[in-house]
């Protein structure tokens, strides 16, 4: 821990010290392992030798799974079991002991008084009851405990409106609160502010001096909506464009797209899987996976986070097994992946788990959410990064909310596969087609990237990324935070673990004009709060370094840099002429 | 002989008694005498507890050897992934070449259109493509963030106090397509051993809700209230003393599988007496029902506060996209943290919220397209109800105009492809655009299909009378060599 550390327990301690605030805790208890929701260990911080990883990993087998989803989201998914063995040690998150029993303890006097308000709270209900007889709550008890009693404590810290386009620079409405934050209302008064949180990695999000016309155009020829779906008289010539130079942009035969990425994978899961099928998902696996398999009828199983091994082992067993009870073989069964895990920057490990899927005769779902525009030479996806031929994914899907600067998702495939999903889709038989102005964004976005337009700026914003994420990943590396992710993932998360900490990072930098994104609860295991940053191609190396100024001078007052500091090039210089 | 016997025993038992009292003889333990028998009872409890810890018998476990298992993963063939594609799915749905107003094109061809839930006549209408565009060149299109993360764009905020301020009620959410509305809003409220009553005819999007809040599910007889009355009167008997399970009723306002609207009062008396709450998805009724569009609520009189969760998708009269719940504060709040299709998802592009804040403006300021509206399905479906061959499933008052074929051929398949010729001959033959209802493999629906007619303001007698025309030629030709 670095020397700021010492000096901030109290205040993770004493949440009164920091704003209004704090008030932790997952609202669904007895589902959340509250003393181990720890999804992956051990605890490889060798600075601080105190090792938990014995204490905790006996608590690890059924964390991971629902760590995305809201309380009882993912119960079918506790169902595995975890190895032993300690997987690669590099991926894992450390904490260090300290932080753990002080996060813990944070978390639990959040808990102790909220109970002790709902306490009251209740007698006052009581005396004044003006409930509804005889009608159970709309909300129970613990459902929304976390929500009243401590997300409620710092949810300036979330959800901020912005009043301009998501570009490097945004304008962040201000708000007040008149009853402890229990309700925010905006002010007309804005403040400039870096840009640290959107998914705008390739800086489309803005108008685009390419795109924006065209978009224009196109609302002006089909309008905003078509009010019809797909099947019905919502294909325009616009959608059946979009379809074609998605599939070639991806790299696959055909390609179908719905109007939201979330509605892409909870609608087609449950049209390719179904009973008798088996799912292996990857613990970190984003909410909309984990609830199209719940959805499909599918038995569902969980490998480690990005662990081949033991991706191997599971399909291993799980062959030889065969279905549960009846031992009948599966019928089929699906591995699902990210190209890049949007809560830990972290890169797929794909070429290893294609090989073990084809080994087994899995099908392979690769979701590219994130990845699809901001990674590889030509902004192809983590296929091109990593050398994996697109051949051998069997499902493609992506959104077009990220990197594009759109909304929408796609699946693409074989030629027969799309066309089998076209007739039996419900999101393409029931939901509204996409917005026709933003297909036109998304066809746009894709020619630039290609240089259709006539320009290099697709290469120059690809590049951009590229040196704009690394550059930044290795200063936040050597000032000492514990950065999470992979190198040219644009996605870094630093890690936070206080409950105290979150507002206390995420206030501090708005304050001096620098948005990030702080995640907490649902979104991360509730030990493992962390701020996220997204890094854009449309950052200029100033905007680059102001923000790293910011962080760092934050992460000494907050106390998060938990590594020791590189020194830096001039002290490494003097000292080497000292040696000399 | 025997009293020899006897005598031995007595004397080994004696002698007995002595040897083991010997080593404690007259020991006492607070005020106990430690006897001989103490020390068999301790052995023998020693032998039970040493018994009791040993594992009972089983057969030896042999797991699979490695070899085994590389052969059984070397055997095994898995299912292709899709099923082998039959004809019947080669349908390729006419391709638009203008905006999807009353009048479209296709295939260079003007035809009217009535497959657009256009119900408004909004699509192309001069003030919403204005604030479209002034949106797009402030906001941009996308979001690029879910609503937790700066995602939250000014105009969302607008638009959810518009649409609240619109329907009357405390407050109301913003989701960023129709389809994940409801299947999102259901399972927040709705959780394991809850228990929802719904409708047999709810759209896909519902039913996936439903499934999804892994509640107990009770459908009843579509839009029948004796079946609804008995199906809440067997629970309420079966869960009497389940005080603390949550009881919903779910339905649709006008019901996108049959054009069915709800009788909404007889509803709240059922609701209030045996005490559920209701879920209404109002997608197909906001702008059309009621005298100023304000949905099934002002159509049946009931105050809006009756309803506790009101969903609706704005892909249809608002001719903008996305969905959105509205109701009391507490009920929109817990959404913005536990509804995954919100948390989990980027938001609404800001023109489109934009583009439905100027819709709702435009709908208040226009009283009139709300008559005409009426009076053009009105119209229709008295014209439409004359065609022999046809019955009309929907209500007389629904803008979606639903036929159905009045002597089924028996299969659902034969049906479809009956209905399918005719829709094709009118499109090519007439110009007149309308389609048949399409069901997903996974639809647990199981209503007749049709052709459903989208009925919009737009459109002009003359349409109408076209399309009423083309139908009833087109129908006579195709049913008469059928029937
Ligand atoms: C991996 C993954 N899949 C799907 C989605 C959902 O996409 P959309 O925001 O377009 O609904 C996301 C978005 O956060 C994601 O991260």
């Amino acid at each position: 821990m670095a020397t700021g550390t010492a000096k901030w327990i109290f205040p993770s301690f004493f949440p009164s010290l920091y704003g209004p605030s704090f008030h932790w805790f997952p609202h669904s208890l007895p589902l959340c392992p509250f003393f181990f929701p720890h999804h992956r260990f051990p605890f490889s911080n060798p600075s601080l030798s105190l090792s938990l990883s014995l204490f905790l990993s006996t608590g690890s087998r059924d964390s991971g799974s629902d760590l995305r989803s809201p309380p009882r989201a993912a119960a079918p998914l506790r169902e595995a079991s975890f190895p032993t063995q300690n997987p690669d040690p590099t991926t894992m998150i450390a904490i260090p002991y300290l932080t753990a029993l002080t996060t813990y303890f944070s978390y639990g006097l959040l808990f102790a008084f909220g109970q002790f308000r709902d306490f009251f709270r209740k007698f006052f209900d009581w005396c004044s009851s003006n409930n509804l007889q005889g009608y159970a709550p709309i909300c129970l008890g613990l459902e929304d405990f976390y929500i009243r009693r401590l997300y409620l404590r710092i949810q300036d810290c979330f959800g901020r409106p912005i009043a301009s386009a998501p570009d490097a620079w945004f304008d962040v409405v201000e708000r007040y609160s008149n009853d402890n934050n229990k309700t925010l209302k905006r002010t007309e008064k804005k403040s400039r502010c870096l840009n640290l949180g959107s998914y705008n990695y390739l800086g489309f999000a803005a108008a685009d001096e390419y795109c924006t016309p065209r978009v224009v155009d196109s609302l002006k020829q089909y309008s905003p909506s078509t009010c019809s779906t797909r099947v019905d008289g919502g294909t325009t010539a616009l959608h059946l464009e979009l379809e074609e130079c998605v599939a070639k942009f991806v790299g696959k035969p055909a390609a179908i797209v719905f109007g939201m990425g979330y509605v892409t994978n909870s609608a087609i899961l449950p049209v390719l899987m179904g009973k008798g099928c088996l799912i292996i998902s990857d613990s970190l696996n984003h909410n909309s996976i984990v609830n199209g398999a719940r959805g499909s009828g599918a038995i569902i199983r969980v490998f480690q986070h990005n662990v081949p091994s033991h991706l191997e082992e599971v399909l291993r067993e799980q062959i030889a097994d065969g279905q549960p009870r009846t031992h009948r073989p599966w019928k089929k069964i699906m591995v699902i992946v990210e190209g890049i895990y949007s809560m830990e920057g972290e890169l797929c490990k794909l070429p290893e788990i294609i090989a073990i899927c084809k080994k087994y005769k899995a099908y392979t779902y690769l979701d590219e959410a994130h990845s699809i525009g901001a990674v590889g030479k030509s902004g192809r996806g983590v296929c091109e990064l990593l050398g994996v031929d697109t051949a051998d994914v069997d499902i493609m899907m992506g959104t077009f909310t990220k990197s594009f600067g759109s909304c929408g998702g796609y699946i693409s495939g074989s030629k027969d596969l799309i066309q089998y999903l076209k007739y039996t889709c419900p999101a393409h038989l029931y939901a509204t087609s996409i917005s026709p102005p933003a297909a036109q964004q998304i066809i746009s976005s894709i020619r630039v990237l290609l240089g259709e337009d006539g320009s290099n700026r697709g290469a120059q914003k690809l590049a951009q990324i590229r040196e704009n994420s690394n550059f930044f990943r290795s200063e936040l590396q050597k000032m000492g935070f514990e950065v999470l992710g992979d190198n040219d993932s644009p996605v870094m998360p630093i890690m936070l673990y206080n409950p105290a900490k979150i507002p206390a990072f995420s206030r501090e930098c708005l304050k001096q004009n620098v948005a990030v994104v702080t995640v907490a609860f649902p979104a991360t295991p509730l030990l493992l709060a962390r701020a996220r940053i997204c890094i854009s191609a449309a950052h200029s190396r100033e905007d680059l370094i102001k923000a790293l100024q910011v962080i760092s001078k934050v992460g000494d007052l907050v106390g998060i840099k938990y590594f020791p500091a590189e020194p830096t090039k001039q002290q490494q210089g003097n000292k080497a002429m000292k040696y000399d | 002989m025997a009293s020899a016997v006897v005598n031995f025993w007595n004397a080994t038992l004696d002698w007995l008694t002595v040897a083991l009292d010997a080593p404690s003889a007259r020991a006492v333990v607070f005020g106990v005498h430690i006897g001989g028998h103490l020390f068999i009872e301790v052995f023998l409890l020693v032998v039970i507890l040493f018994l009791l810890s040993q594992k009972s018998y089983k057969p030896p476990k042999r797991p699979l050897t490695n070899k085994e298992i590389d052969e059984l993963c070397d055997e095994w063939v898995p299912e292709p992934l899709i099923p082998s594609l039959s004809k019947e799915l080669q349908y390729e749905p006419p391709v638009l070449e203008s905006a999807a107003g009353p009048h479209t094109i296709i295939k260079g061809k003007e035809v009217v259109n009535f497959a657009s839930a256009n119900y408004l006549g909004f699509i192309g209408h001069q003030k919403l493509l204005d604030s479209c565009s002034s949106a797009l060149a402030k906001y941009g299109v996308g979001s690029c963030g879910p609503r937790g993360f700066y995602g939250t764009i000014d105009v969302h905020l607008d638009c959810e106090a518009r649409i609240a301020k619109f329907l009357g009620t405390p407050d109301s959410i913003l989701y960023s397509y129709g389809l994940s509305t409801m299947f999102s809003a259901i399972p927040a409220f709705s959780k394991k051993g809850d228990i929802i009553v719904a409708d047999e005819g709810v759209h896909w999007g519902i039913q996936n809700g439903l499934y999804l809040s892994r509640s107990t599910v009770v459908y009843f007889k579509h839009n029948d209230m004796d079946s609804l009355r008995e199906t809440l009167e067997k629970i309420a008997s079966k869960y009497q003393r389940a005080k603390n399970l949550r009881r919903y009723i779910v339905l649709e306002a006008v019901y996108q599988n049959s054009g069915q609207i709800a009788p909404l009062d007889e509803i709240i008396k059922l609701k209030e007496k045996y005490r559920f709450r209701v879920l209404l998805d109002e997608s197909n009724s906001i702008g059309v029902l009621g005298s100023s569009g304000r949905g099934l609520t002002e159509h049946c009189g009931v105050p809006v506060e009756k309803i506790d969760i009101i969903t609706a998708a704005m892909g249809h009269a608002l001719a903008t996209e996305g969905g959105f719940c509205t109701g009391n504060a507490r009920v929109i709040d817990h959404q913005r943290l536990s509804s995954s299709g919100y948390v989990f998802s980027a938001s609404l592009p800001p023109y489109l919220a934009s583009a439905a804040i100027t819709a709702i403006d435009v709908l208040e300021e226009n009283p009139k397209l709300i008559t005409k509206l009426k009076k053009n399905i009105d119209f229709l479906w008295k014209g439409l109800s004359k065609i022999p061959g046809f019955t009309i499933a929907s209500n007389p008052e629904s803008p979606i105009v639903y036929l159905r074929l009045k002597k089924s051929t028996g299969s659902v398949k034969d049906d479809l492809h009956l209905l399918e010729n005719i829709a094709d001959q009118v499109l090519k033959e007439e110009s007149v655009f309308v389609v048949v209802s399409k069901r997903s493999t996974l639809d647990k629906c199981r209503l007749p299909v049709g052709i459903r007619l989208f009925v919009s303001a737009g459109h002009s007698e003359s349409d109408l009378l076209k399309a009423i025309e083309s139908l009833e030629k087109v129908a006579a030709s195709v049913l008469d060599g059928h029937n």
